[in-house]
C-alpha cells in the first residue's frame, strides 16, 4: 500500500468518525434537552388545581349568568331564556361559522345551533379569541343593529352571540371554545370532565 | 467610647458563653453516640409491590391519624402500586376525596402539640432523614416504662411523645439489660448497667413475633417508598444513560486516536 | 455608492467574510481554539479545567430550571424542593444533576488545583492566572455555601448558623457584622431571600467573569504541561511550537473524551446514589429547618470539611477563625512561596516531594477529621494536620530553595 492510500483510507475513517462522534453527540444532547423541556408542563400539582370543578346551576335563573374559574381560566355559565333561544337561528347570516365547523372550538357534543349539551345551558370559555380578553355581556336585543343580544369584547371590538358564535368583520377568528363539561345531576354542572374517556 | 467599650466587653462575654455552649454541645455529642443502640436490619426489599400495598395499609390504618404525608400525592401511590383509582378510595382514602390529594391529617398542628406536646411529624421523608433500619427499630422499640406519660418509651428514640400505636398487634415488652454486680466502697454489692441488651415480652399480642416483623417491614417499606416515589425510575434509567455514555466513549476514543496518529 | 454598501448589497466571500468584517469571529476561533497550540503531552491531570467548564454550564443550566420552581421563603423553601422532586415533570432529575454538581465542581476544582501544585502552573509567568484561579476558588465557596442554605433544611439552617457565626468571632465589629449578614437577628426568611439573590445572581455573574478572566490569561501565556517547560521557546519555521498541538482538533478530541468518562462518573452518581451516602445530599437535610433543635451531629458538606477541621482545631474562636480564613487563603501566595528553580514534580527533589506527601495525606485527613465528631483523638490528629498543612506553605520558601533539582529538558517527554 502506498502512503498516499494510506492517507485517503485514514481521511475517510477520520470523516466517518468525526460524523458518527458528532451524530451520537448531538443525539445525546436531544435526549437531555427533553427532561428539561418537559419540565416546563404543567406539574402535578398544577393539574391537581386544574381538576375540573363542580358549578351549582340548581339556582340559576333563565337569563342569569356565573362566572366560575376553571384551570385558571375564566368560564361563562349562561342559563339562556326561550327567547333568546329562539332568536339565535336569525344570527346565522351574520356569523362567521354558525355551524361550529372548527372543531377544536368545542367538543363534539356541542357542536348545534345551542353549542351545548343542554339547550339552555350555555358553557363557553370567556376568552375572546382575538387575543384573550374577558367580553362583556350585552344582553339587551338591538333590533336596530341586527343585535340578538350576545357578547361584546371591550379590547378590539369583537361581537359574539348568544351561543359564542363570532360575528363576521371583527377581529377574533373564531368563536367562543366551549370546554369540556357534564352534568353530573340535573342541578350539577362538571366543567372540566366528559361523560367516559376525559 | 465607653459605649463602644461596653459592647466590646459585651460581645467577649457573649463569645465566651457561646464557646462553651458549642463545647458541651461537642462533648454532649460524643458522650450521646456513646450509647446508641444498634438498629435492627429491615431487609426491606422495594421491588416487592405486595409488600408496599400491604404497608400503604398498615400506613394508612395505623399512622395516618396523626401524621401526614402531605408531598405524597394519593394516584402517585397508586400508579406505582398497581392500584386503580376505584382501589385507592375503597381502601387507603380515608378523609381525602380526590385521587391526586395528598395524604393530609384531619388534626390541626396546634391540637396536636396540646395533645402530644409536639407536633406528630409530617412522614413523607421520614425514610429518607432516618434510614429503614431507624423506623424499623423505632417501630419495634417501644417498651413499658411507667415513669413516661404515655406509659412506654423507646429503645431508640429515648422519650418519645409518641405512643406505642401498635401494641394491640405486638403486644406490650419490657427493655432487659445487660448489667453486672459490683461492690462499692463501702463493700455493699451494687448493680451496674452496662448496656440496653434487648426486650421481653409481657403481653401477647394479636400477631405473632415474625408476623409482626413483617407487619413493621411492610410498614418501613412504604415509608421508604414514599420517601423518593422516583427511585425505581432513576435506576433504570440510570441503567440507559451509561449504555449511551459507553457507545459514546468507545466512537469518541476511536477519533481521538485517529486524530492524534500525527502527532510524532 | 460606497464601498459598505457595495458589501452590503453583495457580501463577497460569504456570509462569514460579513461577519468577520463586523465582528472577529474567525480571529477569535484561531486565537483561542484552532490556532492556540498546548503541549502534546497532557495527561490524566490536564482534563480538570475543562471538566470545571462543564460543570459550570451544567449548573447554570439545571440552576435556571430549579429556579423556575423554587420558592426562596422560609415557609415556602423545603416544600418547593420536595414539590420539584414529586410533582415537577424530571424536576427530580434536574435537582439531583445540580446536587451532584455542586459536589463534582469541587472535586473538579481541587484536583484542577493540584495539577497546579503537582507542575508549578501557578510559577511565573502564569501567577495571575493562578491568582484569579484561587478567586474563582473562593466565589465558589461562597457560592456552594449560598446554594446550600436554599433547601432550607436542617443542615442548611444549622450549616449556616455555625459558618456564619464564624464571622462573630472578629473583635469589636463581630457581632453586627453577623446581623449584616443575616439581616436579621438569626437565620430567617430574609436571610434565606438574600442568599437567594447571591447564589442566582451576584455569584454565578462573578464566577462566569472571572473564569472567563482566567482564560484569556491563560491564552497569553499558554498552557504549562507536566515537564513544566515553556514550549513557546522553541518554535518550528511556521512559528508553531514544536512541542505544541492545536487545541482543536487534538486537544478538544482528547477531552471529548475525558468528558464522556467524567459523564458516567457523574451520571452513575446522579442515578444510583444521589445521596452519595449522605455526603453530596446530607441525611438530615431531609427534615425542615427545625429552629428548636441542631441536628445530633452537624458536619459541612465534604468540601468544606478540610478547613473546618482546622477551624475546629482551634480552642479558641478568634484563632480558629484567624486559623480557618488564612487556611483558606494561603495558597494565593505559593508563585511567591515557591522559590524552586524548576516548575514540575519530575524535575524536583526529594524535599518538595516528601513535603507535597505530607500536605496531601494532611489535606485529605483534615477533609475526613472534619466530619468526625470532634473527640480526643480526632483533635490531636487534626491538630497535627493543621501543622502540616500551615508548614507546607510557610517552609516552602526555605525547602524549595534548598532542594537538588534535577535538569530540566529541551523537550517534552512523549511518547507517541
Amino acid at each position: 500500500m502506498t502512503d498516499d492510500e494510506m492517507d485517503q483510507i485514514d481521511r475517510n475513517r477520520r470523516h466517518f468518525l468525526t460524523i458518527a462522534t458528532a451524530v451520537t453527540g448531538l443525539a445525546g444532547a436531544g435526549l437531555v434537552a427533553i427532561p428539561f423541556l418537559s419540565s416546563l408542563k404543567p406539574s402535578a400539582r398544577a393539574q391537581a388545581l386544574g381538576a375540573p370543578v363542580e358549578v351549582p346551576i340548581g339556582s340559576l335563573e333563565p337569563g342569569a349568568m356565573v362566572r366560575v374559574l376553571w384551570r385558571g381560566k375564566l368560564i361563562f355559565v349562561l342559563h339562556r331564556t326561550e327567547t333568546m333561544l329562539s332568536l339565535l337561528p336569525d344570527n346565522d347570516q351574520y356569523l362567521r361559522d354558525p355551524r361550529s365547523e372548527v372543531t377544536e372550538q368545542q367538543p363534539p357534543y356541542a357542536v348545534n345551533e345551542n353549542r351545548s349539551v343542554r339547550p339552555e345551558i350555555l358553557v363557553v370559555e370567556g376568552a375572546c379569541t382575538h387575543l384573550g380578553c374577558a367580553p362583556l355581556e350585552k344582553f339587551e336585543v338591538i333590533p336596530a343593529e341586527h343585535w340578538n343580544g350576545g357578547f361584546f369584547c371591550p379590547c378590539h371590538g369583537s361581537k359574539f352571540d348568544l351561543s359564542g358564535r363570532v360575528y363576521k368583520g371583527v377581529p377574533a377568528p373564531t368563536n367562543l371554545r366551549v370546554p369540556p363539561y357534564r352534568f353530573v345531576r340535573d342541578d350539577l354542572l362538571l366543567i372540566g370532565q366528559d361523560t367516559g374517556a376525559a | 467610647m465607653a459605649d463602644l467599650n461596653r459592647g466590646f466587653l459585651k460581645g467577649v462575654g457573649m463569645k465566651i458563653v457561646e464557646v462553651v455552649l458549642l463545647v458541651s454541645c461537642i462533648a454532649w455529642t460524643g458522650a450521646h453516640a456513646a450509647v446508641e443502640v444498634d438498629l435492627e436490619r429491615a431487609n426491606i426489599d422495594r421491588s416487592n409491590i405486595n409488600s408496599l400495598q400491604r404497608g400503604a395499609r398498615n400506613f394508612m390504618n395505623y399512622c395516618s391519624g396523626c401524621h401526614s404525608a402531605k408531598y405524597v400525592r394519593f394516584n402517585t401511590i397508586g400508579k406505582y402500586l398497581e392500584l386503580s383509582d376505584e382501589q385507592l378510595i375503597d381502601n387507603l382514602m380515608f378523609n381525602a376525596e380526590k385521587t391526586f390529594e395528598t395524604i393530609n391529617v384531619s388534626m390541626r398542628p396546634q391540637d396536636a402539640e396540646r395533645w402530644f406536646g409536639t407536633a406528630p411529624p409530617d412522614l413523607s421523608l421520614m425514610a429518607r432523614a432516618k434510614g429503614a433500619d431507624y423506623v424499623y427499630s423505632f417501630l419495634k422499640g417501644f417498651y413499658v416504662d411507667p415513669k413516661s406519660p404515655t406509659g412506654v418509651d423507646n429503645s431508640v428514640l429515648a422519650g418519645t411523645s409518641m405512643p406505642n400505636v401498635l401494641w394491640e398487634l405486638q403486644g406490650y415488652q419490657r427493655a432487659t439489660y445487660s448489667e453486672h454486680q459490683e461492690t462499692d466502697a463501702e463493700g455493699q454489692p451494687v448493680t451496674i448497667i452496662d448496656h440496653f441488651a434487648g426486650f421481653e415480652p409481657i403481653t401477647t399480642g394479636t400477631m405473632d413475633a415474625k408476623d409482626f416483623d413483617e407487619f413493621v417491614r411492610d410498614t418501613t417499606n412504604f415509608l421508604s417508598y414514599i420517601a423518593e416515589p422516583i427511585r425505581a425510575d432513576r435506576r433504570k434509567l440510570g441503567v440507559w444513560v451509561l449504555m449511551y455514555l459507553i457507545f459514546f466513549w468507545i466512537i469518541a476514543r476511536m477519533l481521538k486516536k485517529q486524530i492524534w496518529k500525527d502527532v510524532k | 455608492m460606497s464601498r459598505i454598501e457595495a458589501e452590503v448589497g453583495k457580501p463577497k466571500g460569504g456570509l462569514m467574510k460579513w461577519i468577520d468584517d463586523r465582528f472577529p469571529f474567525t480571529k477569535t476561533m484561531k486565537y483561542h481554539v484552532t490556532e492556540y497550540y498546548a503541549s502534546k503531552n497532557f495527561n490524566f491531570w490536564y482534563v480538570f479545567g475543562v471538566l470545571a467548564m462543564v460543570v459550570l454550564v451544567l449548573q447554570l443550566v439545571t440552576g435556571i430550571f430549579l429556579t423556575m420552581n423554587y420558592k426562596p421563603s422560609a415557609e415556602e423553601a423545603f416544600a418547593s424542593v420536595e414539590y420539584i422532586m414529586r410533582d415537577v415533570e424530571w424536576g427530580w432529575l434536574i435537582r439531583y444533576m445540580h446536587s451532584t454538581g455542586a459536589s463534582f465542581f469541587f472535586i473538579v476544582v481541587y484536583l484542577h488545583m493540584y495539577r497546579a501544585m503537582l507542575y508549578g502552573s501557578y510559577k511565573k509567568p502564569r501567577e495571575l492566572i493562578w491568582i484569579i484561579g484561587m478567586l474563582i476558588f473562593l466565589v465558589l465557596m461562597a457560592e456552594a455555601f449560598a446554594g446550600y442554605l436554599l433547601p432550607w433544611g436542617q443542615m442548611s439552617y444549622w450549616g449556616a448558623q455555625v459558618i456564619i457565626s464564624l464571622f462573630g468571632a472578629i473583635p469589636a465589629i463581630g457581632d453586627s457584622l453577623v446581623e449584616y449578614i443575616r439581616g436579621d437577628y438569626s437565620i430567617s426568611d430574609i436571610t434565606l431571600n438574600r442568599f437567594f439573590a447571591l447564589h442566582v445572581i451576584a455569584l454565578p455573574l462573578a464566577l462566569i467573569g472571572l473564569v472567563f478572566v482566567h482564560i484569556v490569561a491563560l491564552h497569553e501565556v499558554g498552557s504549562n504541561n507536566p515537564d513544566g517547560i515553556e514550549i513557546k521557546k522553541l518554535k518550528g519555521a511556521d512559528g508553531v511550537p514544536l512541542d505544541g498541538v492545536a487545541f482543536h482538533p487534538y486537544h478538544t478530541s482528547k477531552d471529548l473524551v475525558a468528558i464522556i468518562v467524567f459523564l458516567m462518573i457523574f451520571s452513575a452518581v446522579v442515578f444510583f446514589a444521589p445521596e452519595m451516602g449522605g455526603y453530596f445530599l446530607e441525611h438530615a437535610n431531609f427534615e425542615p429547618a427545625n429552629l428548636r433543635a441542631t441536628p445530633e451531629h452537624i458536619a459541612p458538606v465534604w468540601y468544606f470539611t478540610p478547613f473546618y477541621a482546622i477551624l475546629r482545631a482551634v480552642p479558641d474562636k478568634l484563632w480558629g477563625f484567624i486559623l480557618f480564613g488564612t487556611s483558606v487563603i494561603l495558597p494565593l501566595f505559593l508563585p511567591w512561596l515557591d522559590r524552586s528553580r524548576v516548575k514540575s514534580i519530575r524535575y524536583r527533589g526529594s524535599l518538595y516531594k516528601s513535603a507535597l506527601a505530607l500536605f496531601t495525606v494532611s489535606f485529605v485527613a483534615l477533609g475526613w477529621l472534619g466530619m468526625q465528631p470532634p473527640d480526643g483523638v480526632y483533635v490531636v490528629v487534626a491538630r497535627l494536620c493543621a501543622v502540616v498543612y500551615f508548614a507546607f506553605f510557610l517552609l516552602m520558601p526555605y525547602y524549595t530553595s534548598i532542594d537538588k533539582t534535577k535538569p530540566v529538558p529541551e523537550r517534552v517527554v512523549y511518547h507517541g
